[in-house]
């Protein structure tokens, strides 16, 4: 059942060392604060989970804090590289990083698998490529009915799924609504999760009988951070600060800069600050 | 008016694309030449980006595939498994647009690593959507601009199958969709050759030679028989194109 707690308390009794967690959102909705919280409280030897590492990831792996990363696509999009992530492949700093490499179709298929409770995910892909050459877990079952030869992947079960949505009311239930991505599989797979969301509400009110809703018995923690996924967007609240994307680049090339905007912007912060970085002076989407 | 390599690569791309396309849409210029077409001469194309955005008419380029602007200008928005099951696995995309940071002459892609996979000297965002775009799309346009670190004699990594190894390597894996039919570059137009699927120069740019085009390729170029010049950007067509850059510019900076 959702308890309704503090970014602090939330991550502190949800998450720990050694953990594998998801921090899920498709280019929307990414939970940047929680993630910091997460920097903040050096959880160590992380497997961190995500079809799309972007920005959050990287800030996670330069300071650190993961063993391992299990993705389909890791990059700035529409940027270039992670810089952090790089260093780290490329380099061992400041530690060395095990990847497990999969495709957006095989990941996407494996949280469903997860949310099911099924051991593993079924799909036609992975033809004529080298990733099941260097990925053991890419394997294939022949179908008994019509003997065709199909792709599996493991079930994607995290110990803990960290997302941001738009609302939650008193009861505790969660709605997402846009690209909803997959935010709602990475919380049915995972044993525990921590939603933050912009705002609490009385009542949804009015809205599509097919909004994405998690009950509250299916959510762990529940923390109210408005500007939560910023620079990342939440629909109807504002927008993605695609300029903070494209500076990036520059900040996480060195290490010297990288570190220091860790400093200023992360372990010196605190969640309080997003809302006046998300609605300060953009106007609402 | 002067037009520059990458403009004339997006516009020779765009003019490929038809109202009646159903098209899965890479970021960066597969989605310039998308929006082109849609903006000029295919009002009625269907985008689809891999956020889960159907039938979306950004007003500028988005950044990420999963910018705001795609949502809310999409028909509909659907999660991403769905996405990729029941719209990409169910053979419902007509046709992938990609990009890619290396490829071979019979239209491979490498977006993951240069080097050795394990010890890799450059370590690229790997495939994302793309293997299965690659094989579930019934066709495939690459557009890339031209360099001999990018088209290379041999990958180091196959991300995404274009021809295989030549004709019959898609079939022998049990696909029936056509793979890589155009390779829209910054110099010229490949196709594969109907015998053996390597990409083949079928067009040339206005001002471009065959030894450009050699110099700038790590294999050896083969020609069409017949080879045609590409006609050269329109007022109008380079007009929308800049218009939808500044537009995306001046979004993107603010």
């Amino acid at each position: 059942m959702a308890e309704f707690m503090s970014l602090s308390a939330a991550v502190e009794h949800h998450l720990r060392d050694g953990q594998t967690v998801a921090m899920e959102g498709f280019t929307h909705l990414i939970p940047y604060a929680a993630g910091h919280e997460v920097i903040r409280q050096v959880k160590r030897d992380l497997t961190i989970i995500r079809m799309t590492p972007d920005i959050l990831y990287d800030q996670l792996i330069g300071m650190g804090l993961v063993r391992k990363m299990v993705f389909s696509w890791g990059g700035n999009p529409g940027v270039g590289s992670l810089h952090r992530m790089r260093d780290a492949v490329e380099n061992g700093f400041p530690q060395r990083l095990e990847l497990e490499e999969h495709s957006h179709a095989a990941m996407a298929n494996a949280y469903e698998a997860g949310a099911s409770t099924l051991p593993f995910a079924v799909f036609r892909g992975y033809k004529g490529v080298d990733l099941p050459r260097v990925n053991p877990n890419i394997r294939s079952v022949t179908c008994p009915y019509s003997g065709e030869v199909l792709a599996t992947v493991p079930a994607i079960r995290p110990d803990v799924a960290i997302i941001h949505a738009l609302r939650a009311d008193r009861q505790g239930n969660v709605l997402l609504e846009g690209i909803v991505g997959v935010q709602k599989e990475a919380v049915l797979a995972a044993r525990s999760s921590i939603v933050t969301i912009e705002e609490i509400v009385d009542d949804f009110g009015p809205r599509s009988a097919n909004a994405v809703i998690l009950p509250s018995w299916t959510v762990g923690a529940i923390v109210h951070v408005p500007g939560g996924a910023y620079p990342s967007y939440a629909h109807g609240y504002y927008k993605r600060a695609n300029a903070f994307y494209i500076g990036w680049d520059a900040i996480a090339r060195e290490r010297e800069s990288f570190a220091a905007w860790m400093k200023a912007n992360v372990l010196d912060g605190s969640p309080d600050s997003f809302a006046s970085l998300a609605f300060g002076s953009r106007k609402s989407a | 008016m002067t037009y520059s390599a990458t403009e004339i690569m997006t516009i020779v791309a765009s003019r490929f694309l038809t109202n009646s396309d159903i098209c899965f849409v890479g970021i960066g210029a597969p989605s310039a030449a998308c929006n082109l077409a849609r903006l000029t001469h295919a009002p009625g194309i269907t985008l689809i980006y891999e956020s889960g955005t159907l039938g979306t008419r950004p007003d500028v380029l988005p950044l990420s595939i999963g910018d705001g602007e795609l949502c809310d200008t999409a028909l509909t928005t659907v999660s991403v498994p769905e996405m990729f099951r029941y719209w990409l696995q169910g053979g419902r995309i007509t046709l992938g647009f990609l990009g890619g940071a290396q490829i071979d002459r019979f239209g491979n892609l490498n977006t993951t690593v240069v080097g050795d996979y394990g010890n890799p000297k450059v370590r690229l965002p790997g495939g994302g959507g793309a293997p299965e775009i690659a094989s579930s799309c019934g066709e495939v346009f690459i557009i890339m601009a031209m360099n001999p670190r990018a088209f290379m004699a041999k990958l180091p990594f196959i991300t995404s199958m274009g021809h295989g190894a030549g004709k019959g390597s898609r079939e022998a894996l049990g696909l029936s969709t056509k793979g890589p039919t155009r390779l829209i570059t910054d110099l010229c137009l490949f196709e594969p050759d109907p015998e053996t699927s390597e990409l083949i120069v079928t067009a040339i740019h206005p001002g471009v030679t065959r030894e450009m085009i050699q110099a700038q390729c790590g294999w050896p170029v083969r020609y069409a028989d017949q080879v045609g010049l590409t006609p050269a950007p329109t007022d109008s067509e380079l007009a929308v194109l800049r218009d939808l850059q500044a537009r995306t510019k001046q979004a993107h900076a603010a």
